[in-house]
This record gives C-alpha cells, structure tokens and sequence, in this order.
C-alpha cells in the first residue's frame, strides 16, 4: 500500500501505450469505412441500374460514403452529426443534442440516485435480518429477469394515467436497473469485514448501529464504488430504454427513435455516440470520485 | 480475590463430525497481577479459553467468574482490553483514530479520550506517531498501537492470544521486553496464549501447560524467575530448568503423538 505515495504510478494515457490503442482505433475506423462502402452499394449499384450507368470503382467510394441516408453512415459522417447536434444548435434547440443530453442525463441522475438509495437501504435490510435475506434477494433477481424493454412502456402508461409523466417515470425505470448493481455490491461489501474484526467489537460490546457506521460502512466503500460504476451505466440505457415508448419527443432515446421513424441513420448514429459519450464521462467521474475516496481512507488497491 | 475463577469448565463444538471437546473440565484460578501464559499444541483450546473469558465463547459446563462476574457481564463492565493475532487497526483511521475507536463506542468525552490517547502512546512508546496511518508503520508497531487500543479503557485484565506470532524473532523480542516492562508499570493482569515455550517462560509469572482431545490442563508451573527480567536470563540455568518442565508438561500430555 505504500506505493499509492509513488509518483511513478500513471495515471493518464503515455506514450509506450497511446500508439497500441491509436492502432487499435485505427483498425476499427478503417473496418467501419469498408462496412460502409460495402452495405451502402446494393442502393447504389441499383440506381446505377436504372439509370443504365455503369459504376466505377471511385466513384462507388464516392458515392457510398456521402449518402443522404445510407444504410450504415461513414464516420466522419456520423462525426459531422455529431458536431452539428453538439456544437452547431443552440443548446435549448429541439435540434440540439446537448438539450437532448440533459433530458437523458437529468432522469439518468435522478433513477440513479433513487438506485443507489434503494440498493443501499435493501443491503442493510438483508445483512441485518435473516429475513430480509431470505424474502428480499429472490424479488431483486426475478426483478433482473424481466426485460426492461416490457416493464418500460407499463411504468410509462400506468404513471402517465396516474398523471405523473416527464422525468419521474423515466427515473424510475433507470432506477430499476441500478438499484441492483449497488445491492449486491452492498450486501457483499457489508459483509467483508471478518470474524476477528467482529469479535474486536464484540470485546468493546460495540451496538449494532456501531458496528455499522464505523466498520461495516467504511469496508463496503470498495464495493460500493465498483457496483456505483455499473450503475451509473444502468441507469443511462434505462432512461433511454424510457424514453423509447409512448412517444417521447424529448432525450437521446426520442431522438433514436424519431431517426428510425424517418430513415435518419446519421441522427442515430449520433445519438448513440452522444449516448457513449455521455456513458464514459458519468462512469469516469464515479471513477474519480472513487479514487480520491479510497485514496483517502487507505483503501486504494 | 481472583481475577479469573474456572471451575470444572467445558466447552463442547457440535461438528458435522459429532462433538469436538475444545476444553473438558478445566480449573485455573487467576489472581490480581499475575503474567498467565497458556501454550500447548494447536487444538489444545487455550483460545478457546481465552474466548470464554472473554465471553466470545459460552461454556457447555462448569462455573467461569471474571472479576467474580459471569464474563459477559464483566465485559460490560470493560473488565477486559483483548489484542488478538493480527493488529486488526482501521486503515481509514489514524493510528489516534485506531486508538480512539473503543473510547467512542464506550462514550468517553472528547478531551478525555485525547488524554487516554496520548497516555498509552506513551506506554507503548508510540508518542508522535498518533497522526500516522497504520500503513505508515511496521508490523510491530501496528501490534504495539493494538494493545495501546486494548490497554486505553483502563481494563484491568489483558487478553492477548498470540499477539506476537505473525512478527519475526528479533521484533518479537523487542516486543516481549516492552510488553514486560508495561505489565510492571500497571500492574494489569495478562492472559497470554503462545505455542513458544521460551516467550511463555520469559513473560509468565504463571504458565498453563496445555493438550488437545480433548482440550485440557496438564499442568500448572508457577514461575520462580523474578519479575524484573533482562532478555538474557534465557540464558540462566533456572531459565532452562522452567523451559525443560514446560516441554515435559507438553510431552507428557501429548501422549505418542
């Protein structure tokens, strides 16, 4: 554990492995490029035909790559996409996908705190009641078993008919993916410390809220931080998962959708990097945060 | 008045295998001050012991007072500070922080719990290491923080079950004369578990030899060294007498094994 003090331990990209995965993009780039020449000919190739025009292999290359709706967009396409949702609308444009973002992202936070909370209370629950053990765990897992694609649009009608519609539905199907992650990382990490460390507190006749807040707690931390990251990932594809039925016009799933509706393979395609991005960077700062933790507290593996 | 009062004590296991006797009928009477060492092959139920005095086992059967109580009660009563094998410190806390976990849990006030802290720092001789973490230090030091944790409460008895076993001769050594030294300063009772027949002989005023299957005492030697004891008087043949009679102790009650 003392070499958390080293300044040797690298943090960031250098430069003995920034070559590898530039390769490795690279490859993935250039593989894209050919999928996309090769699903985007037949259209061509057929309208080549009609016009009785024979095709030449540059102009194929052309032609393929600079469709209006291709069936799979070429990259810089989908990064020209990408650019002008992000960076070319004004972000309280309908247009805009940083506005769409924030739809997602405000119910992605809100079902997972409502995850975490919910993961959380239930881990206490079972480690501190043989039958909470027993009743809860099997619901949690048969709760995992269902698809979200089915439970989405009840939430959505039953809310909606409820009269609650917007954030809150979305929220709580996101939260339907995340508390899970978080119980079991819970009930796992509530349960590390060991017999010695039990019978220590017993030798102090420690009560059980004690031995909770002061052991318990702090040891689940590890645990807590790697089932949060899983989460937090959850809780993004339950939002959009959410935001798929009963016709949302708002978030990074309504746009998904309205793309499919209209042929918009580019919007798609963007929608979805916006939606990995907007993954990394939520799963990166839980990382963080998580560094600077368990840094802290010693925990650091 | 004794200290620790075992009467006809047992302590039975139900196994898959059917009962495991851990102790049968042992008697040990402890009085106030004493050094108590129990050694004995493993299986022999000196943790065990240790355990039900310190109410982290039940008897099965006999009668076993701690301070003239029943142990759970003198637990409650802070009878006892206990240093298991490893040092078991928090890594989240300070080695202060380690120390005041007990304090906090039995409610002591904030200025009353500095105070105690710095006092057994002092005692350990771990002064002005309070504000490192436990990672900082070696794994002497982190046993010695141990049984400053054990020792902050003012229990009148120290129990320690093997406390030194995971640390290397020379540490070991160093550790031995600092705990004796601690003992005469406060004159604590100490209950000591061991499988060295040497630290055994160097620490105890007292040693509980020791057997397993089932678990019971074999003999009970008091020791005639005198209580002040430089680290070269395992070198005199009194010394080597005691440490014969405890090998003998453990031989006989070990049978052909």
């Amino acid at each position: 554990m003392t070499d958390a003090a080293l300044p040797s331990r690298r943090r960031w990209i250098g430069a003995e492995n920034a070559l590898p995965i530039l390769a490795v993009i690279l490859m993935i780039v250039a593989v894209w490029y050919l999928a996309a020449i090769r699903m985007n000919a037949r259209w061509e190739h057929d309208q080549a035909a009609r016009a009785g025009v024979e095709l030449t292999l540059p102009d194929l290359v052309t032609l393929t790559l600079t469709q209006d709706r291709p069936v799979l967009p070429a990259p810089h396409q989908v990064a020209q996409g990408l650019w002008d949702g992000l960076a070319g609308q004004a972000v309280t444009s309908r247009r805009s996908l940083v506005w769409h973002a924030w739809v997602t992202l405000s119910a992605t936070l809100a079902g997972f705190a409502i995850g975490t909370g919910a993961g959380i209370l239930l881990a206490v629950g079972i480690v501190h009641s043989r039958s909470m053990d027993q009743s809860v765990m099997p619901w949690a897992v048969a709760s995992q078993t269902v698809p979200i694609l089915a439970i989405a649009p009840m939430v959505i009608v039953v809310l909606a008919s409820a009269g609650i519609t917007g954030l809150l539905p979305k929220a709580i199907i996101a939260a339907w993916l995340s508390f899970f992650p978080v119980l079991v990382g819970m009930v796992k990490g509530l349960r590390t410390p060991d017999a010695m460390q039990l019978d220590q507190m017993r030798s102090w006749s420690a009560s059980r809220a004690q031995v909770f807040w002061r052991l318990r707690l702090p040891s689940s931390l590890p645990y807590l931080f790697a089932s949060l990251k899983v989460a937090i990932a959850a809780a993004l594809v339950g939002t959009i998962v959410g935001e798929l039925p009963a016709g949302a016009t708002a978030g990074l799933g309504a746009r998904l959708l309205s793309g499919s509706y209209y042929g918009q393979t580019v919007q798609i395609w963007a929608a979805l990097f916006a939606a990995a991005f907007l993954a990394a960077g939520l799963v990166a700062l839980v990382s963080l945060i998580e560094r600077r933790v368990l840094a802290r507290m010693g925990l650091a593996r | 008045m004794s200290v620790i009062e075992a009467q006809r004590v047992s302590l039975t296991f139900q196994t898959a295998d059917g009962p495991v006797h851990a102790l049968k009928d042992v008697d040990l009477t402890v009085g106030p001050g004493e050094f108590v060492s129990f050694i004995g092959p493993s299986g022999c139920g000196k943790t065990t012991f240790l355990r039900s005095i310190a109410a982290l086992e039940t008897p099965t059967a006999g009668t076993l007072l701690v301070n003239g109580i029943d142990p759970d009660a003198a637990r409650r009563a802070r009878a006892y500070g206990y240093v298991f094998q490893a040092p078991g410190l928090y890594p989240w806390r300070t080695i202060s922080g380690n120390i005041s976990l007990p304090l906090e849990i039995m409610g002591f006030s904030k200025s009353d719990r500095a105070e105690r802290i710095s006092r057994v720092l002092d005692l350990v001789e771990l002064s002005g290491f309070g504000g490192r973490f436990p990672w900082q230090l070696s794994g002497g030091m982190q046993q010695r923080a141990s049984i400053a944790r054990a020792l902050a409460f003012d229990a009148d008895i120290l129990l320690m079950d093997e406390p030194f076993g995971a640390l290397d001769e020379i540490v070991r050594d160093r550790l031995n004369e600092a705990l004796l030294t601690l003992w005469r300063k406060t004159g604590k009772t100490i209950g000591f578990v061991t499988h060295s027949i040497p630290e055994a002989v160097y620490l105890s005023t007292k040693i509980v030899v020791m057997s397993p299957r089932p678990g019971r005492i074999t003999r009970v030697i008091d020791s005639p060294l005198p209580p002040d004891r430089p680290l070269d008087i395992r070198d005199t043949p009194e010394f080597i007498a005691l440490a014969h009679e405890v090998r003998e102790g453990l031989r006989e009650g070990h049978g052909s094994d």
